[in-house]
C-alpha cells in the first residue's frame, strides 16, 4: 500500500485530526494532532491491510522558533512492506504526550530516550527515567538551547588550552630564572644605588616603599 | 572447635533462609557485558528475579555532535557509533545524506560498498560468535575467530588504511578505489573462509555441549521480537524473514542473489540463543557469496559522484536505512538548508536489543543471562552513541 492510500484511510477514520501528507523534499510525513496519537497508532497497528506491526524508531526534533517539539514515529509493516512517518507536535514549554507503549513495546526505551534528551513527558509510561544521562543531570541535552553545566560532581567538562598552559609554565620558569640570576648578582656585589637615580629594578621593587606614611 | 560449630550454625542458618534476595551490579566493567553496561540484577541464589540494564556509560553525544559539524565532517564520527562494524555506520550516514541531497553513488561505488560491507559483516560476526562461545565457557573458538578476523582486518586496512574505524565512505561514493590485486586476495580468503566455516561448525556450532547449553535458552518468540523492535540477526533468529538488503533494497544489493537465514528451531525452540548464533554463522556464508558476485560483476567507472564541496541540502528530511551487522541502522537527517544537519538521529540494533533483556530476565539462571546478552550481540557504544 502506498503512503497516499494509508493517509487516505487515516483521514477517513480520524478526519481533521490527521493532516495531509507533506510535500517536502525527501521523505514525506503526516502530522497528527497530539491528543489522537495513541488512537492513530493503534489504528495503524490493528487495521487489517495496514498492519504496522514494527515500530522502528521514535525520536524528536526541537524547534525553538516554532515553540514546539516534534515527536517523530517511523513505523512500518513487515507483512506488507510499507512504511509511514508520523509526526506529532507538542508544546515546547510543557511537552506532554500520551505513551504508545501499549501499542508497541519498543516504545518503552525509545520514549525513555526522548524523555531524557528532550524532556518530553510521556503520560502513562511504565518506567519514565533518564536512560543515557545520569539521574541527577540537569537539563535536556538535545534541546537547541541547552547550555552545558560547568561540570558534574566536581568533574569538569572543560580543560585549559594545553598551548596556553605550556607558554604559561615556560614564562614562569623564565621569570624564576631571571629572578634567581638577579638575586645571585645582587648577593655577589651589592649595587650602590645613588639617591634619585631610578633603575628598573628599583622601580620594580615594592611600591610600598613609595608610600612614605606606611600602614604600620 | 567452638568456632567451627559457630560457623556451621551460621552456614546452616543461611541455607535455611532460602529466599534471601540480593542485588548485584553485573557490570559496568565485566567481560561478559561486551562493553561498559551495567545490569542491575536482583537474584535469589542463582535465579534472577529481574535484571534491569543501566546504560549510558559510553554516551558521547554523537547525535548532538551531528548538529555541530558540517555534513562531510561527520563521517569519522560515525565510525565511533559501532566500532566492530564501522562500514555500515559509514554507509548508513552516506545513504541518508545522499537521499537528502538527491545524489546517487555511481554503480562502481555501490559495488565497492557492498564488498567492504559484507567483509565487515563477516569480521563482526566472527567476533560475535567467538565471544559468545567464550562467554559460554569455550575459550578456543574465540582465538580461531580472531585469527580469521585478522585476515579481514588486513584486507580492509589495505583498502582504506584503517583496521577498525574506517572512515571509508564519502557522501556520493567511497574514498579509494580497490588496490591492484586486492580482489584476488579477497577471493583467496573467501575460499579459505568457506572451508573454515565447515570446520567452525564441527568445532563449535554442532558441538554437543554447546548445543545443550544454548538450546531452549532465552527464547524470544516471533511476536515478541517484532513488538520490541529487534533488528537484524536477533529478529531473524526468531523466525522473522526480514532483511533490509532484500526488502527495502539500497546500494547494489538488488543485483545479488543470496539467502536470508532465519531461525528454525533446529535443536530447540525457534528464537533461542542457539538459533541466533546459527543465523550469524549462516550469514557469513551468504556474505561470502555476495562478495564473490560483487567482485565478478564489478563495473568500471567513477567511485565518487559529483558533489559540491560545501553541502547545503534544501530544507527537508531523509532516512537512510542499511542492514548493519547488528540489524537495521537508521539515520534520520533533518536539514534546515544550512551546511550542518538540524537534527541527526541514529537508531541502532543494539539499543533495541537492550530493551528486551529485562523482559527475558525473569526467572532465568545467572549463567543464562550471560548467554542471552552474548546472543543478542550488543555493543555498548552502539547502545549509548
Amino acid at each position: 500500500m502506498t503512503q497516499e492510500e494509508v493517509c487516505a484511510q487515516l483521514k477517513e477514520k480520524f478526519g481533521e485530526a490527521v493532516g495531509a501528507l507533506s510535500e517536502t523534499k525527501g521523505d514525506r510525513f503526516v502530522v497528527v494532532k497530539s491528543e489522537k496519537i495513541v488512537d492513530v497508532c493503534r489504528f495503524l497497528k490493528t487495521t487489517p491491510g495496514l498492519d504496522f506491526d514494527y515500530c522502528q524508531d521514535i525520536t524528536a526534533i526541537d524547534w525553538p522558533a516554532r515553540k514546539v517539539i516534534e515527536v517523530v514515529y517511523h513505523v512500518y509493516s513487515l507483512e506488507h512492506r510499507h512504511g509511514l512517518v508520523v509526526k506529532v507536535e507538542t508544546d515546547r514549554d510543557k511537552p506532554t504526550l500520551a505513551t504508545v507503549e501499549g501499542v508497541w513495546k519498543a516504545a518503552t526505551w525509545l520514549e525513555r530516550e526522548i524523555y531524557d534528551l528532550f524532556g518530553v513527558n510521556f503520560e502513562g509510561h511504565s518506567d519514565l527515567r533518564r536512560i543515557l544521562m545520569p539521574d541527577d543531570w540537569v537539563g535536556h541535552p538535545l534541546r537547541k538551547d541547552y547550555q552545558e553545566a560547568g561540570g558534574y560532581h566536581g568533574i569538569g567538562n572543560t580543560r585549559p588550552d594545553p598551548l596556553v598552559q605550556l607558554s604559561k609554565t615556560t614564562d614562569e620558569k623564565r621569570k624564576a630564572f631571571v629572578a634567581a640570576a638577579t638575586a645571585a648578582a645582587a648577593a655577589a656585589a651589592p649595587p650602590v644605588v645613588e639617591p634619585g637615580t631610578a633603575t628598573t629594578t628599583a622601580t620594580a621593587i615594592p611600591s610600598a616603599a613609595a608610600d612614605p606614611e606606611g600602614k604600620v | 572447635m567452638a568456632i567451627d560449630m559457630e560457623l556451621d550454625r551460621h552456614i546452616l542458618r543461611r541455607t535455611d533462609a532460602g529466599d534471601e534476595e540480593i542485588v548485584v551490579n553485573f557490570g559496568p566493567q565485566h567481560p561478559s557485558t561486551h562493553g561498559v553496561i551495567n545490569f542491575v540484577t536482583q537474584t535469589n541464589g542463582e535465579v534472577i528475579r529481574r535484571s534491569v540494564p543501566d546504560v549510558g556509560y559510553l554516551h558521547r553525544g554523537l547525535e548532538k555532535i551531528g548538529e555541530q559539524v558540517p555534513y562531510p565532517g561527520y563521517m569519522p564520527f560515525t565510525d565511533r557509533i559501532d566500532y566492530l562494524a564501522a562500514m555500515f555506520a559509514n554507509e548508513g550516514y552516506a545513504v541518508a545524506i545522499e537521499r537528502l541531497l538527491g545524489v546517487e553513488a555511481p554503480p562502481r561505488a555501490k559495488y565497492i560498498r557492498a564488498i567492504a560491507g559484507e567483509l565487515c559483516r563477516i569480521s563482526n560476526h566472527f567476533i560475535s560468535v567467538g565471544t559468545m562461545a567464550q562467554d559460554i565457557g569455550a575459550a578456543t573458538p574465540l582465538t580461531h575467530a580472531l585469527r580469521e578476523r585478522e585476515s579481514i582486518n588486513d584486507l580492509l586496512e589495505e583498502l582504506c588504511g584503517a583496521r577498525l574505524t574506517f572512515n571509508y565512505h564519502r557522501i556520493g561514493g567511497v574514498a579509494f578505489d580497490l588496490p591492484v590485486g586486492w580482489g584476488d586476495k579477497v577471493l583467496r580468503f573467501l575460499d579459505h573462509l568457506d572451508s573454515y566455516i565447515q570446520e567452525w561448525d564441527r568445532l563449535i556450532t554442532f558441538n554437543k555441549i554447546f548445543v545443550k547449553r544454548l538450546a531452549n535458552v532465552g527464547i524470544i518468540t516471533r511476536e515478541k521480537a517484532i513488538d520490541y523492535g529487534l533488528a537484524g540477526p536477533n529478529l531473524r533468529g526468531s523466525g522473522v524473514n526480514w532483511d533490509i538488503r532484500r526488502d527495502m533494497p539500497y546500494g547494489a544489493y538488488p543485483d545479488f542473489e543470496f539467502k536470508i537465514p532465519v531461525g528454525t528451531g533446529r535443536v530447540g525452540t525457534i528464537g533461542d540463543c542457539w538459533d541466533r548464533f546459527f543465523v550469524r554463522v549462516q550469514e557469513m556464508v551468504e556474505s561470502s557469496k555476495i562478495v564473490r558476485q560483487a567482485l565478478a560483476k564489478l563495473p568500471e567507472g567513477d567511485i565518487q559522484a559529483k558533489v559540491a564541496r560545501k553541502l547545503k541540502p534544501d530544507a527537508g528530511e531523509a532516512v537512510g536505512r542499511v542492514e548493519s551487522a547488528r540489524g537495521e541502522m537508521l539515520y534520520y537527517a533533518v536539514s534546515d538548508g544550512s551546511e550542518k544537519a538540524y537534527r541527526l538521529r541514529v537508531r541502532t540494533g543494539s539499543f533495541m536489543a537492550m530493551g528486551i533483556i529485562e523482559e527475558l530476565s525473569h526467572g532465568i539462571m545467572v549463567a543464562d543471562l550471560i548467554a542471552i546478552i552474548a546472543s543478542l550481540d550488543v555493543v555498548a557504544p552502539e547502545v549509548d552513541r
